[in-house]
């Protein structure tokens, strides 16, 4: 929050379509999966997990957690 | 109207399993060596992507060595009892080892929000607010540009808040403890404390607007 408070501003800002942990957690995978084809059409199919990932570091970290063993799925497969 | 849910979307894109997909469903469904066949190989993935993920966040972490490989096979081993008596539930809307990622994935994140506790010295319900322009990484020498800001901000956590949610605010913001962690301590779940959090942040921003530290934000059209 160095850039403040612009920092600030920004992590005090709420978005009513924030779906909230646990909807996010229970579409990880199907979300994850669409973000390694396509992240704007992840965002547009669910914009309520978009909105919460922008907001929950947990969340957003299991996220690239999730998309890191993909590719990585994906680049054995295609070797 | 009827709102759909993120939930029921997703159940709209529900297909059939792929056939990887389904012979994993099949054989963790089955008995005998099949399913310990099965069971094995799945083993061995999740502890990859474990031991990966904790290789990704080490950063962040104070632990290595003995110590994190430890941590791999604890989230691998309680992923994997948690994938089999749901494999049934299983339901396509992802190929089944993404799904099966998810579970350990999450199991990562919750063990670390349990070893944070084991670390000496660890803040908790200390609310130094004195600490907070330096945990924050505010520059001291444009302490006049922020010191403002960062009374207010205080002033409203104090006045503005619920006794719940200060406490959350605090232990977060202000002690720095990492949110799967206070999931632990308080023993509720990650998406309570998300939810706490939430109601805390609009009413701190609605506060600091009102009183000309923030702008408004401009309604959507």
């Amino acid at each position: 929050m160095s850039n403040w408070p612009q920092d600030l501003d920004r992590y005090l800002r709420t978005d009513p379509r924030d779906a909230g942990c646990d909807t996010a957690m229970e579409l990880l995978d199907v979300y994850a999966e669409l973000t390694a084809a396509d992240p704007a059409a992840a965002r547009l199919r669910y914009p309520e997990v978009a909105a919460h990932l922008r907001s929950c570091g947990p969340c957003e970290q299991d996220l690239d957690g999730l998309l890191a063993a993909i590719r990585v799925d994906a680049d054995i497969a295609d070797s | 109207m009827t709102v759909e849910s993120p939930a029921e979307r997703a159940g709209e894109g529900a297909r059939a399993p792929d056939a990887e997909s389904a012979e994993w469903v099949r054989a963790l469904s089955a008995s005998g060596a099949g399913r310990d066949d099965a069971a094995a190989r799945l083993h061995a993935a999740l502890l990859r992507v474990a031991r990966a993920e904790l290789a990704r966040r080490s950063g962040q972490l104070r632990i290595s060595g003995p110590e994190l490989d430890d941590l791999a096979h604890q989230a691998t081993a309680d992923a994997i009892v948690a994938i089999i008596a749901k494999a049934g539930q299983f339901r396509g809307e992802s190929r089944f080892t993404t799904w099966a990622y998810r579970f350990v994935i999450l199991e990562v994140s919750a063990k670390l929000g349990r070893h944070f506790w084991r670390q000496p010295h660890v803040p908790m319900d200390t609310a130094d607010w004195d600490q907070l322009p330096d945990r924050l990484g505010l520059d001291p020498a444009r302490e006049s540009e922020w010191r403002d800001l960062a009374q207010a901000l205080r002033r409203a956590v104090e006045q503005e808040l619920t006794e719940h949610q200060r406490r959350i605010f605090t232990a977060l913001v202000v002690d720095g403890v990492p949110l799967d962690a206070l999931v632990v301590r308080l023993g509720t779940s990650r998406g309570a404390i998300y939810k706490t959090m939430f109601d805390a942040r609009r009413k701190l921003r609605a506060s600091l607007v009102a009183n000309g530290y923030l702008d408004e934000i401009p309604e959507r059209h």
